[in-house]
């Protein structure tokens, strides 16, 4: 590679170079790209053939759902309260007091929750994650899996895969109850609505599709984050550093493709 | 080939390179069964990719390995699990789950590779612990809270647990007092004999060198330059070999400097 650099160096040709450093580029990248998809293939078919670990599906179970909660109740509930606030100010202008509660619930099952707890879990969960595996990559420790007769897809990866898809939808579901409630609250107590109108304005206005349609993306969401994790983790380079940077990674890298992924789900939902 | 005669291990035409970096350029290798074989040579000679070959956690770029006259490059992932099942390892840095206490981590093989059961697993565990010169109450403990000595101690232990016909040991007394260290090869001695297992090793010790080997050979740029007896090592007529074992920075081995 190094000869094969300074000999386009040596042409001094400023178009030969050009096309060089894109053909490099686009090269490395179909490497990434193809080295991503046939690590999430092995992801995916190594969840489904045993031999299973049922131990550590429930510790990711514990560990990934149940101790992000908080942080995503958190969340739901500020995110409702904030929600029913700013919508009232808007419209208030136009006297349409009564589509506040529409708004809360609507954003909430649909958007907000769905999205907001998928990033809270990306730095959570995500980091946490790439940091595990990279630490035991580095120490050799998923070299000694291999050596003990465990496939390392099976015991590290399909557990987080696994528990991550299916516990980020319950977590969804639970955070846009206390984000309508945030918003239920915000109302009652400090915008003057009558409990029984705002309830049965929330009622009218939600179906099954609004909720439902956020669960599917928190699903997603779930998977997009522990992949991302366990890829980066996998992969980390040498020392503390290569571990920081695969953290690092995972947590920009699954950021970004859960807005991606949303945009995308949402066209073919609701378009 | 009759099955006496094939050897346990056995390397041909192995190489193996990193971009332009060429780390093994035909490693030819014989390991005879229940023998301990010692691999010396510089850091950075390729001693732990050759390994890590074997171990199938690499994939030579060309030549044969044969375990039992079997060849391995290429097998398929469900032999690839069985063949595992002969391997035992014990790593330069331990390589212990610290999520895990000692007993789990000894009884790891034997708990989620071989599905034994619990109990049956822990006792086995217990009975290794004791046998690399641990006490009993260690066995609750988790990794982070031993010394450098004993995690060693705890790694041969893992490595022996499931009785394997192939023990590998890298760098096994790396970072340990000389003390240590010579307790370490003994130990390594001890279990290796008692459960006529093949050793195949990689160190720059000379000390572990004379204690563990019954066969040594040299790797240099990637390729063996000598191989014999641990009995024929100062007299191996190889100017490498004499560099390498008196430990002389004038020689035919030239440290490359960037």
């Amino acid at each position: 590679m190094d000869a094969h650099t300074k000999d386009i160096e040596n042409l001094h040709n400023p178009v030969l170079k050009l096309c060089h450093g894109v053909g490099h580029a686009l090269l490395s990248f179909f490497q990434k790209a193809g080295q991503l998809f046939f690590f999430i293939g092995r992801a995916i078919y190594h969840s489904f053939t045993p031999p299973f670990f049922p131990a550590q599906l429930w510790r990711q179970l514990v560990d990934i759902g149940y101790y992000s909660l908080p942080v995503v109740g958190m969340t739901a509930l500020f995110t409702g309260m904030v929600l029913a606030l700013q919508s009232y100010t808007g419209f208030t202008r136009f006297n349409a007091e009564s589509a506040v509660a529409g708004v809360v619930v609507l954003s909430v099952t649909r958007e907000l929750a769905p999205v907001l707890a998928g990033l809270m879990v990306a730095g959570r969960v995500g980091a946490s994650i790439a940091a595990e595996i990279g630490t035991m990559r580095v120490t050799e420790q998923i070299d000694a899996l291999t050596t003990l007769s465990v496939n390392p897809f099976k015991y590290l990866i399909a557990p987080r895969l696994i528990a991550a898809t299916l516990t980020l939808p319950i977590l969804v579901f639970i955070g846009d109850i206390i984000g309508v409630y945030g918003g239920y609250i915000v109302s009652i107590y400090n915008l003057g609505f009558s409990p029984g109108s705002y309830l049965s304005q929330t009622w009218d206005v939600v179906e099954n599709m609004d909720v439902i349609s956020g669960l599917i993306k928190a699903g997603v969401f779930g998977f997009i984050v522990a992949m991302m994790g366990c890829y980066h983790g996998f992969n980390s380079g040498r020392g503390a550093q290569g571990v920081g940077a695969a953290t690092t990674n995972a947590v920009v890298s699954s950021s970004i493709l859960i807005l991606i992924f949303n945009y995308l789900l949402t066209q073919v939902f609701f378009s | 080939m009759s099955k006496q005669a094939a050897p346990k291990i056995e390397l041909s035409g192995i190489k193996k390179s990193f971009g332009n970096n060429h780390v093994l350029n035909g490693v030819d290798l014989v390991v005879p069964e229940g023998k301990s074989m010692v691999i010396i040579g510089g850091s950075g000679t390729g001693k732990s990719v050759m390994l890590k070959c074997i171990l199938g956690l690499l994939d030579p770029d060309a030549g044969s390995i044969k375990i039992d006259g079997n060849e391995i490059v290429g097998l398929s992932p469900q032999d690839r699990d069985e063949l595992m099942r002969k391997f035992g390892m014990l790593f330069q840095g331990g390589a212990l789950f610290d999520s895990l206490k000692i007993w789990e981590n000894v009884a790891f093989g034997l708990i989620q590779g071989r599905s034994m059961d619990r109990v049956e697993a822990r006792e086995i565990a217990i009975k290794k612990i004791k046998a690399v010169g641990l006490r009993e109450d260690v066995a609750n403990l988790h990794p982070a809270e031993l010394s450098g000595g004993m995690q060693k101690r705890v790694g041969l232990a893992r490595a022996v647990a499931a009785s394997p016909e192939i023990i590998f040991f890298d760098e096994p007394t790396t970072g340990l007092d000389p003390i240590m260290a010579d307790v370490i090869n003994k130990l390594i001695v001890e279990q290796v004999r008692e459960i006529g297992a093949t050793g195949l090793s990689i160190t720059h010790d000379m000390g572990s060198v004379r204690t563990i080997a019954d066969y040594v050979a040299m790797i240099h740029d990637g390729k063996i330059v000598w191989t014999g007896p641990v009995e024929e090592l100062d007299n191996s007529g190889n100017e490498y070999v004499e560099q390498f074992i008196h430990g002389r920075a004038e020689g035919p081995i030239t440290r490359r400097v960037a």
